[in-house]
Formats: C-alpha cells, structure tokens, sequence
C-alpha cells in the first residue's frame, strides 16, 4: 500500500492506445465461408476456444493452403469484453501469412507485446492477461483441426501458469534452487499467480490441472525427502555431516554423543547427571530440552555457569544456533 | 451528450441540497461542541436536520438515528457490535444474510464468519428475492441477527422486509436491514416495517458523499465502534459533520417530496427504456417491474459481454455499470445473476441502468438509440452469432 493504491484505479485507464484502438476498430472480425476457401484455393478451419459461461469465448477462421500449410487468409468472432476483442484481433494479424507450424508457436506473450503502445509498458492490467491466453489457445485448437492430431500436442511442457506461460519444471526448479516457502514468493521469482490469478488455488476463475499451492507441497516435501536421504546416505558411508543438513533423529544422536564426550563425567563426578528430553526446530534455532539428575536438579549452578558450559559446548562443537532449555 | 444512468453507484447532489449546505463552510463552521455562539449557532440547523431524517423514515423521537460516513460504516457498526454484545460472550453463535448484500455487509459476515460465528447465506429465487418463510425456517435460539436489504444494488428488487421483520420480532431475532437502495425509491417507514436497525447513505439520494446513518429503533442500543469525544451520545464519536448532516436533512425531506414522482415520471421513463431494449431480440430483464426500484434495470443482452457494452456505451457519453466478470479484480461473474441462477451464459452480460429524477426522456430517447447500435456492432464481433459450418 502506498499513495497511489488508496484511491484505486479504472482497469480501462491500463489499456494501450492500440488496445483501445482495436476495441473500437477491430481489423480481422467477421467469418470466412467455403466459398472464401474456394475461391483462395484453400481449406477453411474453424475453430472455437472457451465459452460464454465463463466470460470469453472465441471463435478461429483460417483458410490454409494444404500444399503449403500456409495461413492465406484468417478472421474472428469473439464474446468477450474489449480486451478479448483486441487480443483475438491481434492475434489473427500476427497468423496471418504464417505457416500453421509457425502460427502455433505464437503465444499469448507475443500478442500482449504486440498491443504495446511502449516496449516496456503492458499493453493491459495483469487480470486481462488471461484474455490473450484465449487468443493463443484457440491458435493451438485450430492448428488441431487443421493437422487431426490433440491440441496437446503442441505443448512441449506442462505450462501451469497460462497467462505468464510459467512451466510446471520451471517452478519446480525455482522452489528448489531458492529455498521459496510461500507462493507469493513464486510469484515474485517467476510471474506465475501474477495475472488471472487460476493457477494460485482450486476456485478461481478457471479450473486448472495444477495448482501453486500444490506444487509448493509436494516440492517443499521433496526437497525434505531429498535432505533426508543425503543425510542418511552421508552418514551410513561414515561422511562427516553439517549440523543443519541432518534429520531430526541425527541431530538427537549428535547432541546425545557430544554431552556424553564432554559434559556428562563432569557432571558425573559431582554426583549428578542429565537426560535429554526433547530437540525440537524452533525457526532458525533448534531448542534442546534438558532435565538435570541426581545432585544436579537444584543446583544453583545448574541454570548459571552450569547450563552456559553445556550451551557452548554444543555451540562449539555442533552449531551457533543451538539453545539448551532445563525443565 | 452526456447521460448518467449509474444512479444506484451515486447520484448528483441536488442543487438544493449543495444551497442548504454552503454557509456551514465559511459561516456557521463552529464545532457543535463549543459552548461558544460560534458553536451554538450550529444547533438549530443540526436540530432542523435530524427533524427531517426523522420524518423521512417516520422514525419515532425515542429512536436513534445516528449519524456516520457512510452505510458501510453504518452496516459494519451493527454487524461487529451484535458480534461483540451477543455473541462473544457465547451467548449466541448464529447470524442470517442473503447471498446477495452488498459487499459491506458480506465482508462483514466473513469476518464474523473467522471468529467462528455460524452464518447463514439465504439463496434467493429466481427473481433475485429471499421468501420471508425461508428466514423463518433458518432461525434458532442461537440466532443473534438477520441481516437483509430492503432492495438490491443491481437488480433493485425489493425484499419482503416487512414480513421478514415480523418473523425476526415474533421470534425475537435482532433485525438489520441495508435500504441504501431503498431511500428516495420507495417509501420507507419504520412505524410499518419493525426493523431494529437500518442504514442509509445519504449520496444514494442526492445528497453528499461521506455522511450515512443507522436508524436504532429504542431499547436496541449497540456498542459503539468509535470511541472518543462522546459526540452523539457517545454511540458515535467524533466531531459532527456539520455540512453533511444538514445537507442530508435536506436530501431526505426532497427524497420525500418526491418520492411520488419518482414512482409516476421516473418509473414511466425507466419502463419506456426497458420496454425498448426488451425489443432487441434475446435480452432479458431480471425481476418484474412492480416489484423492482423505479429506477433500475439490470438487462442481459445475449451474445454481448458486460464490459463491453459498457465501453460503446461510455464511448457514446452514457455511464451505466456491471458486476461482471471482466471488470473486476477476479474475474467473477455477476454474483447477482449468479445467485438468481440465469443461464450460465447469460451471467457475464448483465448491464445495470439506473435512473434518477433528473433523468430527462431526451436521455432516454439517446439512450435506446446508442443501445441498440452498440448491440449491433457487439453482436457483429461476437461469436454467439456467427456464421459455424458443418465440421469435417
């Protein structure tokens, strides 16, 4: 929040020029028939993408020569509010002319660009952006029809974010790579979640196959797996191991064997002991929860000079973040 | 031309109402609560003000109204304190709405609803309306509040308050209406409809923006939410806004006066609209006419999705509006429409055009013809109506 989020905005204030433009003015709207395609010498392709129910709705005419595979001539209908219209509108401009093997690789990135009134500036706020995803999908539909193969088939990968075109790899790796605990962060790093907003959880606009908060899940859990089983592997091929990259388990035997090795005889010696009750991570600390034996419970020692020597030991030996707690 | 038919969003302050209100500006502008002449002189205006709220919803001289900034205050306030007064000392757990209140009253719910209060979401029927007997079928003993408009923001249907107010007082439920949409449409008199809570703002009616109220019939005090300098008895402090309640006064006594020609000159303009655009083939109005505001129609135009209508519309000097989807945040249809359960692919096309009394039939007449251009050169484009030949 800063002075210019307190008094909200129009959406239409975020359009482009060329967006505004082509709302009013749309080039490619209208049908292509048989007989356009007879008279071009070419096969008409019609294709639809969404539906009224969920807001936007388009409809692909392509008329594409079959020796050629290229897009001789290419137009649209579309429900949708004026960005829909603009964006389907641009995106028949970029078709045509092109091959369909060329047509399909254009994608909703290419269309919002091309609606730029300036290089850097989006061509429309960030919910809109889900209007040029119809454009580009209706593209993959068409080239479908065209080649009688499944519109998957043109997507390489599992594209989790449509609108900023984020893979499901490349979120996974961005996770990993930078330790990201919240989806907000994911956003940051990749744009994924930044637009429509579908991909982020289950009820938004759209239903999806994946989802961020999923995802974040299952990749925070492998890479807890994955931390396991170095450490576990580590150690079973005798490797020294740092603090921090053990479990929980080895942490407990590592403290276990460093109070045996330098703290207990003392404590022996003056006739008492300690045992350790629990170790637990408590954020960046990891708190070990002591209960003094024998001579030692009572001792005014035992939470002053006693309780510092244990701390530092542990501190020393294992890790600066370690604290101990008598109970 | 320019025509504004967005008159349930906020309306022009008549210039009776800004003449009413100029010398608390420069003139009177003394802190009612001085005891000096500067302050003094401010009370008979404020006291004249109160008179004409009073008589404007034929509240009785025992009752409340108190005055706030605006009905989301007024609904908050009603909403909080009942949780605070009745249910966090666990003595009732349960409060009832519609699915279709405005956002002030459902954002309040919801965060009733994070402190582990039960609520109760009516559906309404087809019409847009909650049935009074559902509300009856919905309260316990745990109940502490129904909360429910006297008419909606979109489709200006109105409610069965009267009855619903009798189920709540029958079975002794506190009962809070929004008639935001209400005031200067139809007539509103709490002697008639017992209601013990009622919020109204006063740019809903020509009157400023940043001054609302809270009708609290007698006996049914809440805690206050602002505390402070004891204005207002101490329900709701701070420093009274001097021009706004006068200007107020001021719109709820026309509100009043007119509201007659409201239901006559208003009410033939808004059927001679609608009438017109119901000629466009596959358009749709929800609600009949008798049981709606006279200002308001919320139309579907098939083929045709809301924001797009509504940028022809602007582009040709008209203001109307639309819940739907592309226009907000995320991407939701219209919740009215939704909750009315129209055809799904009706729900993204839903216009609202209100009217008020300063809307001429010159407006009107502009209005039909832009309408339907826009209608045609939408319908065009949009692939609801376009040529499909038989797939291969």
């Amino acid at each position: 929040m800063a002075k210019n989020d307190l008094i909200g905005g129009s959406i239409w204030e975020e359009y482009s020029q060329k967006v505004q433009d082509l709302m009013n003015n749309p080039r490619n709207k209208g049908e292509l028939t048989e007989e356009d395609a007879k008279k071009l010498g070419g096969k008409l392709i019609v294709a639809d993408y969404g539906a009224e129910s969920c807001g936007d709705a388009v409809r692909l005419y392509w008329i594409v020569d079959p020796k050629t595979d290229r897009i001789l001539d290419a137009k649209f209908k579309s429900f949708g509010c004026g960005t829909a219209i603009a964006s389907s509108d641009t995106m028949v401009e970029l078709c045509k002319g092109k091959t369909v093997d060329e047509a399909v690789k254009i994608t909703n990135i290419d269309v919002e660009k091309a609606m730029r009134d300036h290089p850097d500036v989006p061509a429309v706020p960030p919910q809109k952006m889900h209007c040029s995803v119809m454009a580009y999908d209706v593209i993959k539909k068409a080239a479908s029809i065209y080649k009688g193969v499944d519109m998957d088939s043109f997507e390489d990968e599992i594209i989790v974010c449509e609108c900023a075109r984020v893979s499901l790899s490349t979120i996974k790796e961005v996770i990993k790579l930078n330790d990201l605990k919240t989806v907000e962060e994911i956003t940051d790093y990749t744009k994924a979640g930044a637009f429509c907003k579908s991909c982020i959880r289950p009820g938004g606009h759209e239903e999806r196959e994946y989802y961020l908060v999923d995802i974040l899940e299952e990749t925070r859990k492998e890479m807890e797996q994955e931390r396991m089983k170095e450490a576990a592997d580590a150690s079973s091929e005798g490797k020294e191991l740092a603090f921090n990259d053990m479990t929980t388990v080895q942490k407990i035997k590592t403290i276990e064997k460093v109070i045996d090795e330098n703290i207990r005889q003392f404590l022996v010696m003056d006739g008492g002991n300690l045992e350790i009750i629990d170790v637990k991570e408590n954020g960046a600390y990891t708190d070990v929860y002591i209960r003094y034996l024998g001579a030692c419970a009572g001792c005014a020692s035992s939470t002053t000079g006693t309780l510092f020597a244990i701390e530092n030991t542990l501190k020393e030996k294992l890790d600066e973040n370690i604290r101990v707690l008598p109970i | 031309m320019r025509v504004y038919l967005d008159n349930n969003a906020t309306t022009m302050v008549d210039p009776k109402v800004k003449e009413a209100m100029d010398p608390f500006f420069c003139e009177i502008y003394g802190n009612p609560n001085s005891l000096h002449d500067f302050g003094t002189a401010t009370h008979p205006h404020l006291r004249k003000a109160m008179d004409q709220l009073y008589a404007g919803i034929n509240a009785a001289d025992e009752d409340d109204i108190v005055i706030t900034s605006c009905a989301t205050e007024s609904n908050n306030w009603v909403i909080k304190s009942v949780y605070f007064d009745l249910i966090e000392n666990g003595e009732k757990n349960h409060v009832i709405t519609t699915e279709v209140e405005h956002p002030s009253v459902l954002a309040a719910f919801k965060w009733l609803e994070k402190r582990g209060v039960n609520v109760t979401y009516l559906p309404v029927n087809s019409e847009g309306i909650v049935e009074a007997h559902t509300v009856r079928d919905f309260i316990t003993d745990k109940t502490a509040l129904v909360s429910i408009m006297w008419a909606n923001n979109e489709t200006g249907m109105i409610f069965p308050v009267e009855e619903i107010a009798n189920i709540c007082a029958q079975k002794g439920v506190l009962f809070h209406t929004d008639a935001v949409q209400a005031i200067g449409k139809v007539k509103v008199d709490v002697q008639k409809v017992k209601v013990d809570y009622l919020s109204f703002s006063a740019h809903k009616f020509h009157g400023p923006k940043g001054v609302g109220g809270l009708y609290i019939r007698s006996k049914k005090e809440l805690s206050p939410l602002l505390n402070g300098g004891e204005q207002m008895r101490g329900l709701r402090s701070g420093t009274l806004n001097v021009p706004g309640i006068v200007g107020m006064g001021q719109a709820m006594e026309l509100a009043s006066y007119y509201l007659e020609f409201e239901n006559d000159k208003v009410r033939k303009l808004r059927d001679k609209l609608e009438d017109a655009l119901l000629e466009i083939p596959d358009t749709f109005v929800v609600g009949s006419k008798e049981k709606r505001t006279p200002n308001t129609i919320l139309i579907s135009v098939r083929g045709v999705e809301g924001e797009a209508m509504l940028w022809d519309l602007n582009r040709a000097g008209i203001a109307a509006s639309t819940g739907s989807a592309c226009a907000s945040e995320d991407l939701e249809a219209n919740p009215v429409m939704e909750a009315i359960g129209a055809e799904a692919d009706l729900a993204h096309t839903a216009v609202r055009l209100s009217l008020s009394r300063f809307t001429t039939e010159e407006e009107i007449d502009y209005t039909i013809k832009e309408f339907k251009k826009a209608v045609e050169r939408l319908r065009s484009i949009s692939s609801s109506y376009a040529y499909k030949p038989q797939q291969v």
